[in-house]
């Protein structure tokens, strides 16, 4: 990863060198953007020396380098987009952007991408926008260690953080987005990699996508988003080494999983989550060694999941471990850590030698009456969990861990 | 009034069975924390534990002594003492000797494992309050039985049952009204319900801080506005004080009126 930014680096030195450099300051030949840009030829530098400068929708329709100085900022008036980059090769780095357009119609965004490819937007700090950056159609980009934040309250009245529309082998890494609609959200975005960002405190979603196809999402902090991370109707995704951390709330997930066939969810952290994964008609995905912290329900199945795997997972603390719908089940659970397991091992061979029912009866019955919550962990309950356990007549009878860890695997995460 | 419940406090203090509760307490405290090593994690299991334990020891042991001192008590009554001392001095010296075994037994494992300088400092006290509370309001309750029933085996099969209805089958009446009538809104039904039985309530309170991303989900917010904030706080622990002052009212007037 840290190649590509090498890589994008070298691109823009090697642009630098091939092309001239045109300073856009106050008291220069160029004292705007547009006066620089018309002077420039393509894979031209235009260098933005301090100062604030009035930018409002001003296209770019040739490859060109824009870099900031510190204290380059660029305001646009809260009129319109500020960028519109419409060519290929255009490189945006070290701007501040302030005051983009805000609309119930349009989408304005503070960077706007069109039918571009090889782009690079790097480092650049976007204050208060309506959409930070906003691609479509373009492929081959970077977006990364940009800081785009916000303060919005309202749905409806905010837009994404980074915001791509049918397009392909984007890279956006090392984000910050906060305060936003979504952090992150993609639509028809494949082969692309989303990594290392910290999205946090946004209205809606930290990570959002639909058919987004062939994704590798790694490294990503999700923290105290109004809804968590909703993910949906996309084959061939990898969610590795996240964590979604502290979203709580009354329809908040940890990760929404809908319609996701074939993903691999491996080495995650889950923690203090009102429902730490939600599961809906997913089929052949494997869970493999993720944590799940001390979250309301550790994992939620609705209907239409089958062949998932659960394996070498570690369940601590969570108020319900396991949450099922239905007493259909063709999902496997084997060799987790469950902190509520109470069997033994004689063979000391490090597997429990009792299998153990992540159901649990008090599940099945708040799924069917919401309020009966209240009576969590009263002894009444830990008794019709035993009785469960012993005969289980509700919950869905090859649930079973048949070979759960005695010790939890530690993964040497956080 | 002081004297008497300094005699009964004292009488306690020298009798076994106090230290054999501290010592449990103090034990549980100390394999609770060496097993776990985890403060917080600690205090949900002591939660449990205190939510059933507590209620239970001061029913019986709230029985056990005033039928143990009737003799003594009898003794009292031909002095020159009013009758809502002797019973209240008595009373106070059981619930006060048994709260303190609860609080320090359970309070030095944990003070010596660091809970002072941790963020659960809160919650383990608020534990420790509601176990109070328990005790206040059980040993309250059992003592009433111990005074409307002469006959010690049938006082004492009451004082059980009184333990066994609050701690399980209220529970399990509360959850089968609540499965019978899904239809209904029964948020507001829940709420009052819960207050109708002291285990209930302080179960809750401590869940509401303990557990409390899994009570946030749908109607769990419900609750989450009522309990979690300051006025709910408020008025659980009201309703925790009445359910503790209703028993030793009901206690002061049988014993005036009592034909000893």
């Amino acid at each position: 990863m840290r190649g590509y930014l090498i890589g994008f680096l070298l691109l823009s030195i090697v642009t630098l060198l091939k092309g001239g450099i045109v300073e856009v300051c106050s008291r220069c030949e160029a004292n705007t953007l547009q006066a620089a840009y018309d002077q420039a030829s393509p894979f031209d530098t235009l260098l933005i020396k301090k100062g604030t400068y009035t930018t409002v929708g001003f296209e770019i329709r040739k490859p060109i380098t824009i870099i900031g100085e510190v204290g380059a900022v660029l305001d646009g008036k809260g009129e319109n987009y500020i960028l519109k980059i419409l060519s290929d090769e255009v490189h945006v780095f070290d701007l501040k952007l302030i005051n983009a357009g805000r609309s119930y119609t349009k989408d304005y965004a503070a960077i706007y991408i069109s039918r571009s490819s090889h782009f690079s937007i790097v480092r650049n700090t976007i204050i208060d926008p309506f959409f930070g950056v906003l691609i479509e159609k373009s492929h081959h980009g970077l977006i990364a260690e940009n800081k785009v934040e916000s303060d919005r309250i309202r749905e409806d009245d905010s837009g994404n953080g980074v915001h791509a529309w049918h397009s392909s082998n984007l890279m956006i890494r090392g984000n910050e987005l906060s305060g936003l609609r979504d952090g992150v959200y993609l639509e028809f975005v494949n082969e692309s990699t989303v990594s290392g960002n910290n999205s946090h405190n946004n209205i809606r979603y930290g990570l959002h996508f639909m058919f987004s196809n062939h994704d590798k999402y790694l490294d990503n902090t999700f923290r105290e988003n109004g809804a968590g991370v909703a993910v949906m109707f996309s084959k061939f995704i990898e969610m590795k080494r996240n964590r979604f951390v502290q979203n709580w709330g009354t329809a908040s997930y940890g990760l929404l999983l809908k319609e996701i066939y074939d993903a691999e969810v491996v080495d995650n952290t889950f923690e203090e989550n009102t429902i730490g994964i939600f599961i809906e008609g997913c089929t052949r995905v494997n869970y493999l060694s993720n944590d799940f912290k001390r979250n309301g329900w550790a994992i939620k199945v609705s209907g239409g999941s089958y062949t998932n795997v659960f394996s070498k997972n570690n369940f601590l603390s969570n108020s319900f471990d396991v949450s099922y719908n239905s007493k259909m089940n063709d999902n496997k659970f084997e060799g987790n850590y469950w902190s509520s397991y109470a069997g033994y091992d004689l063979d000391k061979n490090g597997v429990g030698d009792v299998p153990y029912r992540p159901v649990k009866l008090f599940s099945y019955v708040v799924n069917k009456t919401p309020e009966t919550i209240i009576l969590l962990r009263s002894l009444f309950v830990d008794i019709i969990n035993f009785s469960e356990r012993v005969s289980p007549v509700f919950t869905p009878d090859n649930l079973v861990d048949n070979a759960p860890a005695m010790k939890s695997f530690s993964y040497d995460q956080n | 009034m002081l004297k008497i419940l300094k005699y009964s406090f004292a009488d306690l203090a020298r009798s076994r069975w106090s230290y054999v509760y501290f010592g449990f307490y103090l034990l549980l405290g100390f394999v609770l924390l060496f097993l776990n090593n985890d403060l917080s994690k600690a205090v949900i299991t002591l939660m449990n534990v205190i939510v059933v334990l507590t209620p239970m020891i001061g029913t019986i042991f709230g029985i056990m002594y005033f039928y143990s001192a009737r003799e003594f008590t009898e003794l009292l009554l031909s002095q020159p003492i009013k009758r809502r001392d002797i019973f209240l001095g008595q009373y106070l010296g059981i619930a006060l000797s048994l709260s303190l075994s609860l609080v320090v037994g359970l309070g030095i494992p944990f003070i010596i494992y660091g809970v002072a300088q941790s963020s659960e400092i809160w919650d383990f006290a608020l534990l420790l309050l509601v176990g109070a509370f328990l005790t206040f309001i059980f040993v309250a309750l059992s003592v009433n039985i111990s005074l409307r029933n002469e006959n010690k085996v049938k006082g004492f099969g009451y004082a059980i049952l009184l333990w066994l209805f609050m701690a399980v089958i209220y529970d399990g009446l509360f959850l089968i009204s609540l499965i019978m009538f899904d239809d209904y809104p029964l948020d507001k039904f829940t709420l009052f319900a819960s207050m109708f039985n002291p285990i209930d309530l302080s179960r809750i309170l401590v869940l509401l801080k303990l557990d409390i991303s899994a009570l946030l989900g749908y109607t769990g917010a419900l609750f989450q506005n009522f309990f979690g904030n300051g006025s709910g706080m408020i008025i659980s622990l009201l309703v925790l004080t009445l359910w503790a002052i209703l028993p030793i009212g009901l206690l002061i007037r049988t014993a005036k009126r009592k034909d000893f």
